[in-house]
């Protein structure tokens, strides 16, 4: 889809079943961009980190703590049918944000990390014990290599790593070679979030199920910029977190396929997650409230809901073309910027950018940026074997939004021209 | 205006001693040396102290890699430290902090530092109005006081610095 190569600033393309796409009203709809900092305008750069929230997040979230919060499955009074109501409602409407057969297959988690976890946690304890393998990859997010160190240590499974060539492009003949009989989970990002990378997901799972192998995906940084379709995709489990998608931190959203959900032992215990209890036993939903254990973060996955209606509204056809373009005009003025090197150039991109300066740490990058009203981030990323592969320890990073603007490159170029001008 | 107020933080000093680190090296007599990391950036240093029977730091030296900050301090610092005893640099540890946190430190109190020491602390000092910086700053002070007091790790995350 993306390629980092393409040079030439393309005119805004607008399918046609899409409203017209317009950044400026966009971004009216994000109360925090119009902001200065340091007397600067603020560039918003560190998308992949967290995104910002648009007005109809903000106001859905308000609306239900004025009008009718109260806790959702239990009270038989008003508030709490409606709470429960629009709490389900947004089981729905994540369920058709990423074309799900059934809502019943959302289950709401705090974000990826708890997602990956539970999987971990229930299929991992459950169906894998020593000697079997799971395959990640070489620029997976820490959350998606912890935990199956973790229940590594515990089970004595065997974790592969699938490697990228220079360019952060997986080597999928590698991947093929490290597919096994032993095989039983591949867990893999869509794309990364250090490199930008996009990976060959849909060759990913064919060829894991040509092994009996389930395959979870990490969407998190796939969510907020492509139309995701798991039926299509195949995935038996799609994760990702809802601060990423524009909407509320403490919210995630694990899918799973009805048919493997159902096997799954239970995550934690308590209430909300049971049918009926005596002191002696207990029995256990169905999926998805089965893992859903206490009071939900019943307000946040309302305003988790409102901010995938607002993706849909502004469509994800439209923001993947926007975010292209920037991505093709943000690698040609940063490649003009002397001394600095773009980590990341595979053929799939989505709107990320790594990059260091000749001699000067990311830190001090950033230090510079941010006093240029520029926020990007500095670090590792939570991807430290990625760097590793690279041979740095950090890397700069802008990630961009559909809110981003060709203006606001700009203003990133000039602000490393500020950088040059200090320490070069 | 904006140029101006980063080169506050990034005066000539510490832009020249970030490029060209003094004591940059692993001396293979030290008597301690402790390892310091700040795993927000991946940053590491490690400090190596030589120590004689009178409790006085006859050498000092470090290694490692890290931005502009915290390599401008730690060459700074085992320049200032040359010379002390365990007990002034231990001194000097708290002052620096003090300077990079406190805005109405009065480092003149510092007694017994000398003045271009002190100086040289209050351009460090710059990162207070940049404080996720000011770890990146004392990264070498919190590592060298590790050293002296026989600890061989000391990360950002896990003590108080």
């Amino acid at each position: 889809m993306m390629s980092s190569t393409s040079s030439a600033l393309k005119a805004p393309v607008v399918s046609g079943d899409q409203r017209s796409f317009n950044v400026e009203q966009i971004r009216d709809d994000f109360p925090v961009l119009s902001q200065s900092v340091y007397g600067r305008a603020l560039v918003y750069l560190d998308n992949a980190a967290s995104s910002q929230k648009p007005r109809p997040v903000l106001d859905a979230m308000a609306e239900a703590y004025e009008t009718y919060y109260a806790n959702v499955h239990r009270g038989v009074h008003n508030l709490s049918q409606r709470a429960t109501d629009a709490f389900e409602q947004a089981r729905s409407t994540v369920a058709s944000f990423i074309n799900a057969e059934n809502a019943n297959e959302i289950v709401f988690v705090r974000g990826a990390t708890e997602a990956i976890n539970l999987v971990a946690a229930t299929f991992g304890r459950k169906f894998l014990s020593e000697g079997d393998e799971v395959i990640i990859s070489q620029i997976e997010h820490h959350s998606n290599i912890v935990p199956w160190q973790l229940l590594r240590d515990e089970t004595g499974i065997v974790i592969k790593a699938v490697p990228i060539d220079d360019d952060g492009n997986l080597l999928l003949e590698e991947y093929e070679n490290l597919l096994s009989p032993r095989t039983k989970l591949v867990a893999i990002t869509h794309v990364s979030n250090a490199l930008g990378t996009v990976t060959p997901i849909k060759d990913i799972i064919r060829l894991a199920r040509d092994h009996g192998a389930l395959v979870l995906v990490d969407g998190c940084q796939a969510a907020p910029h492509m139309k995701i379709d798991v039926q299509d995709l195949d995935a038996d489990f799609y994760v990702f977190s809802g601060h990423k998608v524009f909407g509320p931190t403490g919210i995630g959203v694990l899918y799973g396929k009805m048919e493997v959900l159902e096997k799954l032992p239970c995550y934690q215990g308590g209430g909300e997650m049971i049918a009926s209890v005596t002191l002696e036993r207990s029995v256990f939903k169905k999926p998805p409230h089965r893992f859903e254990a206490g009071t939900p973060a019943i307000v946040e996955a309302i305003g988790l809901s409102a901010a995938l209606t607002y993706l849909d509204t502004v469509g994800l056809a439209s923001i993947a073309q926007h975010e292209h373009e920037l991505l093709a005009y943000a690698t040609d003025r940063l490649r003009s910027v002397p001394g600095l090197t773009i980590y990341g150039t595979a053929e799939q991109k989505s709107a990320i950018i790594s990059f260091g300066m000749n001699g000067v740490h990311p830190h001090d990058v950033g230090t510079v940026l941010d006093r240029a009203g520029v926020a990007i981030r500095a670090g590792h990323h939570c991807a430290q074997p990625t760097m590793d592969r690279l041979g740095v320890a950090a890397t700069a990073r802008a990630s961009f939004a559909m809110y981003n603007t060709h203006a606001e490159i700009d203003a990133l170029t000039e602000a490393l021209a500020l950088v040059q001008e200090l320490f070069g | 205006m904006m140029l101006d107020e980063l080169r506050e933080l990034y005066q000539e000093i510490i832009l020249d001693h970030g490029r060209n680190p003094r004591n940059f090296r692993q001396p293979v007599d030290a008597t301690c040396l402790a390892h310091g990391h700040n795993p927000m950036c991946g940053d590491e240093l490690t400090v190596f102290l030589t120590v004689d029977s009178d409790g006085r730091i006859t050498d000092a030296a470090f290694d490692g890699k890290g931005c502009a900050i915290s390599v401008a301090s730690a060459s700074l610092m085992t320049k200032m430290i040359q010379g002390k005893t365990t007990e002034e640099a231990e001194t000097l540890v708290q002052i620096f902090q003090n300077i990079c946190t406190k805005d109405d430190f009065d480092a003149a109190n510092g007694a017994g530092v000398d003045l271009e020491a002190l100086e040289q602390m209050q351009v460090l000092g710059g990162v207070r109005n940049y404080p996720v910086r000011v770890k990146c700053a004392t990264l070498a002070w919190h590592t060298m006081k590790a050293a002296m007091s026989g600890d061989t790790e000391v990360s950002t995350e896990s003590e108080n610095l």
